[in-house]
């Protein structure tokens, strides 16, 4: 598999939310607006490109069984890193997305790409694979957060270009089920196409 | 009353999995039989009871107490994660017929978002340790509540015939979608 | 795996050891390396909520602060001082009325109890309908600027009050008044210092 290849499966083949249906629960509740889904999605990537990189180099020390609780904890204490860098400099992002920060580490993404890939594979590989499943994770919540806050409240990105308040409904929690189901069709749709 | 406010507010108003997206994973991957998902239900609500208990006295008389409240992250997962084993053991010794019940779901729990997540909202709720108790219940009884009914709607829609690219996840969470608008109409109750 | 480790108990018993005590060490450094702009920003979040709601102070209303204990939780007062004399005090209040369940305001009275300005702190109401007592969302809550809650009844106008409820929101104006409400109270049954 070429470098390439690696790093993008994760944007449409094996889009962890909109293929491989991992993560849907910040995937549908921090994004009613396209930052909040942005913002989310960073976090998450610097989380996933960290503990790759990490478990890919401890590997071989560690012992089989204890695997999973090592890797619980490499992620967790990367997921503490950025609780206590965005409260620090981005607080009222950190604000927003709440609860939803600290739940990085049940994200199943996350551990299921440290136990999948990088135990298996070396440095470069394993980085290469957390960068692309993380944008590609990013680019999943930016477009739902988008099309959510389009439908909602008639804005993008903070922007506001339609005046009033929009189809309510789709910065409620019903909205963020509706949409993700209808954004899946459309990427197996277009997968479809391109296989 | 404050007890019967928190019971209601969890189950119906601010229901765990369709207004704070909380335990998805298992929402949309388990709850294609009622039997299963009462069975995960179950398993679920032992585990978070016992967590949040746990992790409750930790976050005040360990974490609070030496103010190190920056590893609450890294020791709640290490608990649960703890406990799920635990449970799993104790489970085998003490009840095989609980065990071969909710034996398969329980590895699953470790990654279910929403007993973390109960855990931590009920330290930053401020709740003391009843209502800590009372408030992990309730939660509990709430995803086992839209857990059940959506597999009892999933259950009828296998026999109705639905567009081909419609199928399966995509109609599940549009389901899901009106369910949540039903439960929208509690909100108020409190 | 040719060099996987040997899962023997010494060797999982010191690797547990060791990435957890590595962890702890990461974290104990950046927590020590954050404390100082995580407080700061805490403050500055404080301390913008404040100005909005009193007139021009120069204290440092968060570090005078005190709590007032009341029906259901506690209040906590900042009072404004300009050249060492009070002006006003921001009071943040909470009700468990809310469509949504509890919401958090900021109070902000004159020395006499008359309300200078008000704004939300945190709420779980419905948007584009309970969430209007916003400033950003609609010029709702101006009415209550410049009132004397001693001769301005606060419910909303369906109860016998003089607050018109926000259409379609009733529940929501009414725990609204409820959160202003107990702040007044609070600080008239001795809030003051």
């Amino acid at each position: 598999m070429s470098q390439w290849k690696n790093f993008s499966k994760g944007f449409f083949k094996e889009n962890p939310v909109l293929v491989l249906l991992l993560g849907m629960c910040p995937t549908l509740g921090v994004t009613t607006s396209a930052i909040n889904g942005l913002g989310m999605g960073l976090a998450t990537t610097f989380v996933l490109v960290m503990s790759n990189l990490v478990v890919s180099m401890v590997k071989s020390q560690i012992p089989d069984k204890v695997r999973i609780p090592s890797f619980i904890v490499i992620i967790a204490s990367f997921v503490t890193m950025v609780e206590l860098l965005m409260q620090a400099y981005v607080p009222s992002l950190y604000d927003q997305l709440g609860l939803f920060i600290p739940l990085i580490v049940v994200n199943c993404i996350v551990l299921g790409r440290a136990e999948a890939f990088a135990s298996k594979n070396n440095i470069v590989s394993s980085l290469i694979d957390g960068l692309g499943m993380g944008l590609g994770f990013s680019m999943a919540l930016t477009i739902l957060g988008g099309i959510r806050e389009l439908l909602g409240s008639g804005s993008f990105f903070g922007f506001k270009f339609i005046q009033g308040d929009g189809m309510l409904v789709f910065v409620l929690a019903p909205g963020a089920f509706l949409a993700l189901g209808y954004l899946i069709v459309l990427i197996n749709k277009i997968n479809k196409k391109t296989a | 009353m404050e007890y019967i406010i928190i019971v209601i507010s969890a189950i119906f108003v601010n229901n765990i999995v369709l207004a704070q997206f909380l335990g998805i994973c298992p929402f949309l991957g388990v709850s294609s039989k009622v039997e299963t998902s009462a069975g995960m239900a179950g398993a679920v609500t032992f585990v978070m009871v016992i967590a949040t208990i746990v992790t409750y006295l930790l976050q005040k008389y360990v974490l609070a107490a030496f103010g190190i409240a920056f590893m609450q992250t890294i020791t709640f997962i290490l608990v649960i994660a703890s406990l799920v084993q635990l449970v799993e053991i104790i489970l085998k010794k003490v009840s095989p017929a609980m065990y071969q019940a909710l034996g398969i779901f329980l590895p699953l729990i470790t990654t279910n978002c929403a007993v973390l997540g109960v855990a931590i909202l009920a330290v930053q709720k401020d709740y003391n340790l009843m209502e800590s108790v009372v408030f992990a219940i309730s939660n509990a009884v709430g995803f086992g509540l839209a857990l059940i009914t959506f597999a009892g709607l999933r259950e009828h829609m296998e026999l109705v015939n639905i567009p081909k690219g419609m199928k399966g996840v995509p109609i599940a969470l549009v389901v899901a979608g009106l369910l949540a608008l039903a439960f929208m109409g509690f909100a108020g109750l409190v | 795996m040719a060099n996987k480790k040997e899962s023997t108990f010494v060797s999982m018993v010191l690797t547990l050891f060791l990435v957890t005590f590595i962890a702890s060490a990461a974290l104990g450094y950046l927590y020590e390396l954050t404390k100082g702009p995580i407080a700061a920003s805490k403050l500055a979040k404080q301390t913008e909520a404040i100005k909005k709601v009193v007139p021009e102070f120069d204290n440092e209303p968060g570090e005078e602060s005190y709590k007032v204990e009341v029906d259901g939780g506690t209040l906590e007062f900042f009072p404004a001082k300009k050249n060492g004399e009070l002006i006003g005090t921001a009071i943040s209040t909470f009700t468990n009325n809310g469509f949504g369940g509890t919401f958090k305001i900021m109070v902000g009275l004159l020395p006499d109890g008359t309300i200078h300005n008000i704004s939300v702190l945190e709420h779980k109401e419905t948007p584009g309908l309970g969430d209007k007592m916003q400033k950003n969302k609609s010029d709702w809550s101006v009415q209550f600027n410049g009132k004397n809650p001693a001769n301005f009844q606060l419910k909303v106008t369906k109860d016998g009050g003089d607050v018109d409820a926000i259409t379609a929101s009733t529940i929501s104006s009414r725990a609204f008044c409820d959160a202003v409400v107990r702040a007044y109270n609070a600080y008239m049954e001795g809030g003051q210092k």
